[in-house]
């Protein structure tokens, strides 16, 4: 990793609750350390970008992946990026993005969500191209890419994104 | 008395005769893990954590091994280890464990068996099966989906209440803890509503109705207290 310049930090949102990114968010003053030594180059809550860049040294990758869309950005991460933390609970073993899975296809929670809950006037969401399709079942990002740190927590605690993202700076890889 | 010596990790010891390992250990300090052994209850051997190797044999389970003269053990070796973490990422894999919205989350032994071991992420495909929740007895309630088939509650109920509500039923992945030869538990007249298997259970498998995430009473080690207890009044005046 290139400690002369800035770290290219990345963050991903694939299907969790945002909830991952909001204990990011909770280092508070200490993203202000942070920016010093990093550079944020993709994020949902720190960046305008669209398209996830090359060469990124870090990403910081929250959710599990429910859905093509959550598949393509995370092939996309795995080819682009040195260091893929799978960041939270969601990523790490589906948590509550997976707890459809026991259902066997998404259909059931579509059907329960949209139609049986709702007051009569319900119908399934139904746009090819524009929604993403759900996959089944939900899936942790290890299974589908490799992983080179594991961040649990559902979410993590800020002082351990802290510290692995210290460490990473370090050049080390935190292990449990 | 009779009595053998042996070393455990290093550590020489003599004990009774018949002492398991796991107690042997213990006695010198050594807490091998295991998650469906419980002081007070009949040792079964269903979860495997508490494998030891000893130098006669391969692994053996310490729980249900007796300690034996001259036997060297070792307790915590690359392999153990390997095993160790393997069957807690099976028993994970094998039912739906979302800690994230689990009554027991943080209050459980299996939670902190998967931090000992340092899993921090399963190696295995989760199974996802579709198990279902028993809510039919009117203070406690069943989730197989925490299930680990640990058998405590099993044992509980027939040695120290002496109602036998619980059997293990079915085989193979369809294995699970059934009440009352298969009927919902709030049917089977023979449970007293003691609560002792609740509060035995590792896991948030077993709770009661009222709580929920946070305040999961799980007290296994109640269970000796009690059993003290009642040695005590059988015991002479
Ligand atoms: S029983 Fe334990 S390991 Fe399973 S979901 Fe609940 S807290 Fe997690
Ligand atoms: S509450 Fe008591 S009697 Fe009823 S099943 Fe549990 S241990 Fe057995
Ligand atoms: S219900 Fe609890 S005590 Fe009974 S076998 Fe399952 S995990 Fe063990
Ligand atoms: S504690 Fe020995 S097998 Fe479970």
């Amino acid at each position: 990793m290139n400690t002369e310049q800035r770290l290219r930090l990345a963050t991903v949102w694939l299907s969790g609750c945002s909830g991952c990114h909001m204990a990011f968010l909770d280092l508070d003053a200490w993203l202000l350390e942070l920016a010093a030594w990093a550079e944020v180059v993709y994020s949902p809550v720190a960046s305008d970008r669209k398209v996830y860049p090359d060469d990124v040294d870090v990403a910081l990758v929250e959710g599990a992946v429910a859905n093509d869309d959550n598949l393509a950005l995370l092939l996309q991460v795995r080819q682009r990026t040195r260091v893929l933390v799978s960041f939270g609970d969601c990523a790490i073993h589906t948590n509550v993005s997976g707890l459809r899975n026991p259902l066997g296809a998404a259909e059931a929670v579509l059907q329960r969500s949209y139609l049986q809950l709702a007051d009569g006037s319900g119908q399934c969401p139904h746009a090819p191209g524009l929604l993403p399709a759900l996959r089944t079942p939900v899936l942790p990002l290890h299974a589908l890419v490799p992983v080179d740190v594991y961040l649990p927590g559902c979410p993590p605690d800020p002082a351990r994104i802290r510290a692995v993202l210290e460490a990473l700076r370090r050049g080390e890889r935190p292990r449990p | 008395m009779n009595v053998c010596s042996l070393r455990i990790d290093d550590r020489a010891l003599t004990v009774a005769a018949g002492t398991s390992l796991l107690l042997a250990a213990r006695r010198a300090g050594i807490v091998i893990p295991s998650l469906c052994h419980l002081d007070g209850l009949t040792p079964v051997g269903a979860c495997r954590l508490c494998l030891v190797e000893v130098d006669t044999a391969g692994p053996l389970a310490a729980c249900v091994t007796a300690a034996a003269e001259g036997m060297r053990v070792r307790t915590d070796t690359p392999l153990l280890r390997d095993i160790r973490r393997s069957l807690v990422e099976m028993l994970f894999s094998e039912g739906n464990h979302t800690c994230a919205v689990c009554i027991a989350d943080g209050d459980c032994e299996l939670q902190t068996m998967a931090l000992r071991v340092g899993m921090d992420h399963n190696r295995l495909p989760g199974r996802f099966p579709s198990r279902t929740v028993d809510l039919s007895h009117p203070l406690f309630g069943l989730d197989h989906n925490r299930c680990i088939l640990c058998t405590r509650c099993v044992r509980v109920c027939d040695e120290v209440e002496g109602a036998h509500v619980w059997d293990v039923g079915w085989r193979g992945e369809r294995c699970r803890i059934i009440a009352g030869l298969d009927q919902p538990w709030g049917a089977v007249d023979s449970c007293s509503h003691c609560g002792k298997c609740v509060e035995v259970c590792p896991t948030g498998a077993l709770f009661h109705k009222g709580s929920c995430g946070g305040d999961h009473p799980s007290h296994p080690e109640r269970l000796a207290a009690l059993l003290r207890g009642r040695r005590r009044q059988e015991g002479p005046p």
